[in-house]
């Protein structure tokens, strides 16, 4: 979402991003003229008139699970956000029961929460496990 | 989902659904304001919105709740051609 109309989403997409990937972009490429919807988001910067590196995690309640948001010249991390997606669908799998540690990726060890862990934490998990 | 809708000489434009909260002072001298205030919060439901878009080939309106039972990204970024 950019405060671009779809003309113009229309144009980025078919001579620029399509030739990026194939068959161009997949998803619906929103507009927000006027910076309403990313006002209300907290990512419309009203002074320059565009909105910022917004990036929200949604779950399929409609809750927000997590945010990040950077000045324009940084772009994101596209492998974090999908990390951070999975781990969201880890613990909404798990109801709760599991938890993703610093560090975590698909198919590292998880924490499970309870009056059994609590100061144990450094038996089970070790801090090369936040870089590996 | 999301509709199509044919593409008019106007610009297609959306915005959030419902009304957004308006903040008014009570004394009769002030003025008042009315302020868009953002409604974002981790662990709470996202603000509703409809938006028009461009989504392979065609022109659709996009509603933030039809997609409520799936996991949804949602992206903003300063425009297009904008390099990173």
């Amino acid at each position: 979402m950019s405060i671009d109309s779809v003309f113009v989403h229309k144009m980025w997409n078919d001579n620029e991003l399509s030739k990026m990937v194939k068959g161009g972009v997949p998803f619906p490429m929103l507009s927000d003229a006027g910076g309403k919807v990313g006002s209300i988001f907290g990512v419309y910067d009203d002074q320059a008139g565009v909105e910022t590196r917004g990036r929200f995690i949604i779950d399929p309640d409609g809750v927000i699970q997590g945010y990040e948001i950077l000045t324009p010249p940084v772009g994101r991390n596209i492998a974090e956000s999908l990390r951070q997606l999975q781990a969201f669908q880890l613990v909404r799998k798990s109801q709760g029961a599991e938890a993703t540690p610093s560090g975590w990726r698909p198919g590292k060890m998880t924490l499970k929460p309870g009056p059994d862990l609590v100061g144990k934490v450094w038996e089970v998990w070790k801090t090369e496990m936040a870089f590996d | 989902m999301p509709e199509e809708f044919k593409a008019g000489c106007a610009r297609p434009t959306g915005g959030p659904v419902g009304e957004p909260e308006a903040k008014v002072k009570a004394k009769p001298d002030e003025t008042v304001e009315k302020e868009v205030k953002s409604m974002v919060m981790i662990g709470r439901k996202a603000p509703d919105f409809v938006a028009p878009a461009y989504l392979e080939g065609k022109f659709v309106n996009v509603k933030l709740s039809e997609y409520l039972g799936k996991w949804v990204l949602l992206c903003f970024y300063p425009g297009d051609f904008t390099f990173v």
